[in-house]
């Protein structure tokens, strides 16, 4: 399995269509319309605080799982979500139309950015409670998961051998049933690698969205991030370490429990005749097969699946194609929203920019935007400069590379910005220069998926191809340029995108960090969105979050798109 | 001239560490030898080591014991002279067709002038001019593995080793590719001395090779030398073309249940791993055997051709029919038994009675298994406690397959039945 990337890559065209313009239209004026109303609802919410969060340790296993709970909580919406969205996408032509481009935008939203606007718009929802904050971080997951799944979801609906699908209507099944039974176990593969990559890393926002201030409101919901922030405040740092022992604890059952059983009971569902060179095994799955309890709990559910079947669609299903008949009234109602949607928004969109943005803020933002973005690049060159070469060596040797893949795995599920607060200590003691010094911890949490691709990418390098290169004696620096370098160039390629949209996420808490009374800021975009966040500034945080969101579309499209789709076309093993 | 020996493999053993710590032997003591101007085949089914033992010819891999010498020096590592063509082709999809056949000569670091007259010269001698400038993936299989021998030819080698380098291509483009080589050998076109050809298929071997050692698995040797002076080109409808391939069918068959029979059995555990065929294909081979034209009885290259089957695919299912005394085996022919001829003219059910009445009756694990679940009071029991039984015995591949087998044989003949998802025998109908 492959991590896939982002929509405006993995989709062929390049220029953008109205249908993009439209999307970028909405999530704008979506972001707009949410600041606009926090900026009216701010005010009143001052005391909406939390308990305080206790440093000792003893504290930790009940953060520890109010942490993993909103995990999964936002893992549920976002299956919900992937199930709704992705399957209208893939059905209905006109929605897809929107659908697609919309997930492409939103994939670039800065979610660290975003919270703040969310944030106190749940909380007006619920007025003085700590659910509006529950709703506002499981939202900012949920935000950081569920594009991802639904892309993938969608890609898989749109690759379901045809002939699956016409053998399930000669047998008659509605549509109900074909989407349970052919389309949704077709999927399932994929979909479950996808849960498993936004899983990891949904850890890294739902640490970074327990804690946050938002102008004169502070949140603080009872959970690791939480105790983290605290923990700096207090400059403690074996309270950190504690932290981040828990953490450990909660990603090891996560998986354990969750994923590995998932992996395994997925396998199945894979359609490739080939068996897989290693059958995927959980004791946890053995184990839930094997309980009668297990199987109690499912029945009930399974029956009531099998009950649906049944169920006659009222539609006579139509001999000829439905795409090929399209009803113009439909057209005509559907065209005819979309116009006055976009009206609506537009007009939205036009009147905040009008009244807020001024130029000298656009062109601090845009300046900004530059560094951060030299920051990325350089920080995922050198990431590549040193992770490459190693990845190669590891996955050449399969018994090194069944002890670092998962390692490296696990490092990209490890929430980085727990581990910021020791960096941060070290920053201030030694008195570095924070322009500098602070752009690691943006590539901390993400250089893994470098690794870690690169590793498959050496590791899927047939034996064959190896022995011919070893059989024509190819050494040295003439085998790294025919053989290694080009056999993991699509994997790395991948890699380092993620890696790449990942430190653009990231430098929204990177930039700006804190050790005690003592902060440290660096010139860019993150720290930009940080300081208007922390401020309560909602036209900043809107310029800068549209900001970022631009720089992350057009490097997207103009760097990353044609890297990607050369190294497919010429590097890919068939 | 002619005689000078190239490559001298003596006593060679190469076993493989198996999880658990203990080693499973893939070769022992092998001995061979390779002389300039000869092409020499070595035939064997899969799994039986051949693959290996070209990978310790090539350099590519150590043997435990025994010594590999080319020209006299020991072989320590990928050796000059020596080039391979693989059964896949192995082209670098990133590079062009010149750039594949160049590799071998950037990599001996020759000048840029000559690597390229060299490459043109051997895409020139193997039929691929036009195609320098295309990638593997725009080839078809037959021209990507022209490519696969111009690579190989270009560095100039003593010994080509192929292995298995027309079994990836269908039945056409394989002739013409094996027609086309043998045709630039005999005109003493290639660059080469010596051809090392290791393949499964009887009937290429008797078309190309001055020699065939046959070579017999668990662990792989070779067994049998048979010499093969028959003029080229050679024709498949010669009567001596056709008795070579009888007399190679006749060894390779009756190597096999010579050594079965040699082996002591141990109660109910199998004397050697069961390999796995289908009942379908069982029953459809059942059919023809017992239909005209061979009213019983046939001769192995026969139907193997009639019906389609390779050596590889052939072998289990007449070990199969032999296991159940469905069959019989008698130098190079295959004949049905009585019960074997009731089945064939049975209905299904009946079919499935026979089959059940052999599967007791001359595969001891069925029973055991059988025997096993009528004791239990649950009558069910774990695939754990069969494969543990197995392994004692056998490799954990070859006792998976061994219990694959009598796992689908018992289920066709409901003797039996078996939970994939809980892996659980057990005697109810699954609902």
């Amino acid at each position: 399995m492959k991590i896939l990337a982002p929509v405006s890559i993995e989709t062929r065209r390049l220029m953008p269509r109205a249908w993009d313009v439209l999307a970028v239209l909405i999530v704008f004026g979506t972001i707009v319309l949410l600041a606009e109303a926090s900026r009216e609802l701010l005010a009143p919410l001052t005391t909406a605080t939390a308990k305080t969060i206790a440093l000792d340790p003893s504290n930790l296993p009940h953060y520890a799982f109010r942490t993993a709970l909103r995990m999964l909580a936002a893992m549920v919406f976002s299956l919900l979500f992937t199930l709704t969205y992705a399957t209208w996408a893939a059905k209905s032509r006109r929605a897809e139309m929107l659908l697609v481009p919309l997930l492409d935008i939103l994939q670039s939203v800065p979610i660290l950015g975003f919270i703040s606007v969310t944030v106190v718009f749940f909380l007006s929802l619920a007025p003085g409670r700590i659910l509006g904050a529950e709703i506002a971080a499981v939202f900012a997951i949920f935000t950081s998961q569920a594009w991802n799944m639904a892309f993938s979801f969608y890609q898989s609906l749109r690759t379901v051998p045809p002939e699956l699908t016409e053998a399930g209507k000669t047998f008659g099944l509605s549509g109900w049933t074909r989407f349970w039974r052919i389309e949704a176990p077709f999927g399932l593969p994929q979909l479950v690698w996808n849960m498993m990559m936004s899983m990891s890393g949904g850890w890294f926002f739902v640490v970074a969205s327990e804690a946050i201030s938002v102008g004169p409101t502070s949140i603080a919901l009872p959970g690791i991030g939480s105790y983290i922030q605290t923990a700096i405040a207090a400059r403690d740092l074996s309270a950190i370490l504690y932290a981040i022992g828990a953490m450990l604890v909660v990603i090891v059952i996560f998986d354990q429990l969750l994923f590995r059983p998932l992996v395994a009971w997925a396998d199945r569902f894979r359609i490739d005749s080939e068996p897989s060179d290693e059958e995927p095994e959980s004791w946890a799955l053995t184990m839930y097969r094997r309980s009668r309890l297990f199987d109690a709990l499912s029945h009930p559910f399974a029956r009531l699946m099998r009950w649906s079947w049944t169920l006659k669609s009222p539609v006579r299903p139509r001999a000829v194609a439905v795409e090929s008949h399209r009803s113009r009234i439909g057209d005509i109602v559907w065209y005819g929203l979309l116009t006055a949607g976009t009206a609506w928004v537009t007009w939205h969109v036009v009147h905040f920019v009008g009244t807020s943005f001024r130029w000298p803020d656009l062109l601090d933002a845009g300046l900004r935007g530059m560094a951060t973005m030299v920051r990325v690049m350089v920080l995922i060159a050198l990431a590549s400069a040193i992770w490459t070469p190693l990845g190669v060596y590891i996955g050449l040797r399969p018994r090194l590379a069944r002890v670092i893949q998962p390692v490296a795995q696990f490092l990209a599920a490890f929430p980085a910005n727990l581990v910021f607060p020791i960096a941060v200590s070290l920053i201030v003691a030694w008195n570095l220069n924070p322009n500098i010094w602070l752009s690691p911890l943006m590539v901390l949490g993400t250089q893994w998926y470098i690794l870690f691709n690169v590793i498959a990418g050496a590791s899927a390098l047939p034996r064959e191809l190896k022995d011919a290169a070893a059989n024509f004696q190819v050494k040295g620096w003439l085998w790294w340029k025919t053989v290694g370098l080009p056999a993991v160039m699509p994997y790395y390629v991948t890699g380092a995108i993620t890696a790449s949209g990942g430190s653009w996420n990231a430098a929204i808490v990177a930039e700006v960090v804190s050790w005690g009374n003592k902060s440290l800021h660096a010139y860019g975009l993150g720290a930009y969105i940080a300081d208007a966040t922390s401020a309560g500034d909602f036209k900043r945080i809107v310029i800068g979050i549209l900001t970022m969101c631009i720089f992350v579309v057009i490097i997207n499209r103009l760097f990353w798109r044609p890297l990607y789709w050369y190294a497919e076309r010429k590097f890919r093993l068939a | 001239m002619d005689n000078t020996v190239l490559l001298d493999v003596a006593n060679v053993r190469r076993s493989f560490a198996r999880p658990g710590g203990d080693q499973l032997l893939v070769l022992d003591g092998v001995n061979l030898t390779l002389k300039e101007g000869e092409i020499v085949g070595l035939l064997g089914r899969s799994g039986s080591g051949k693959s290996t033992l070209l990978r310790l010819i090539a350099g590519l891999a150590q043997p435990q014991g025994g010594t590999l010498s080319y020209l006299g020096n020991p072989i320590d590592g990928p050796a000059r002279g020596i080039s391979m063509v693989f059964q896949s082709f192995a082209l670098f999809p990133w590079l062009t067709v010149l750039e594949n056949v160049q590799l071998g000569l950037e990599a001996l670091g020759l000048p840029d002038k000559e690597i390229r007259t060299r490459a043109l010269e051997a895409i020139d001698l193997i039929g691929l001019d036009g195609y320098e400038s295309a990638y593997p993936r725009e080839l078809s299989g037959g021209m990507r593995q022209r490519v696969g021998f111009a690579r190989a030819l270009v560095v100039h080698p003593n010994i080509l080793l192929m292995d298995e380098p027309f079994s990836a291509l269908d039945v056409l483009t394989a002739e013409n590719l094996r027609t086309d080589l043998i045709e630039l050998w005999q005109q003493k076109k290639l660059p080469i001395k010596s051809i090392l050809l290791v393949t499964h298929n009887i009937e290429e071997a008797v078309q190309m090779c001055d020699r065939a050692l046959i070579f017999s698995s668990n662990p792989g040797r070779v067994t049998t030398e048979i010499k093969i002076d028959l003029v080229h080109p050679r024709d498949r409808a010669d009567p001596n073309f056709e008795d070579c391939v009888d007399r190679i069918y006749v060894e390779m068959t009756s190597r096999r249940i010579e050594r079965q029979r040699n082996l002591p059995a141990v109660g109910f555990i199998p004397d050697a791993p069961i390999h796995r065929s289908s009942t379908s294909a069982l029953a459809g081979l059942i059919e023809a055997l017992n239909a005209p034209p061979y009213h019983g009885k046939a001769d192995l290259p026969d139907i193997a051709s009639d019906l389609q089957l390779e050596v590889d695919e052939l072998f289990p299912m007449t070990e199969a029919l032999q296991m159940l005394r469905l069959g019989d085996m008698e130098g190079g022919d295959v004949r049905l038994t009585p019960l074997g001829r009731h089945f064939a003219e049975s209905e299904n059910q009946t079919r499935k009675e026979i089959f059940q009445r052999a599967l007791i009756a001359n595969v001891p694990f069925a029973a055991h298994i059988r025997k096993v679940l009528d004791e239990r009071a649950s009558h069910t029991a774990p695939r754990r406690r069969f494969i543990d039984e197995l392994e004692d015995r056998f490799t954990d591949d070859a006792a998976d397959e061994t219990l694959r087998a009598v796992t689908s044989w018992g289920r066709y003949a409901e003797l039996f039945s078996y939970d994939a998802e809980s892996e659980t025998f057990s005697l109810e109908n699954p609902t």
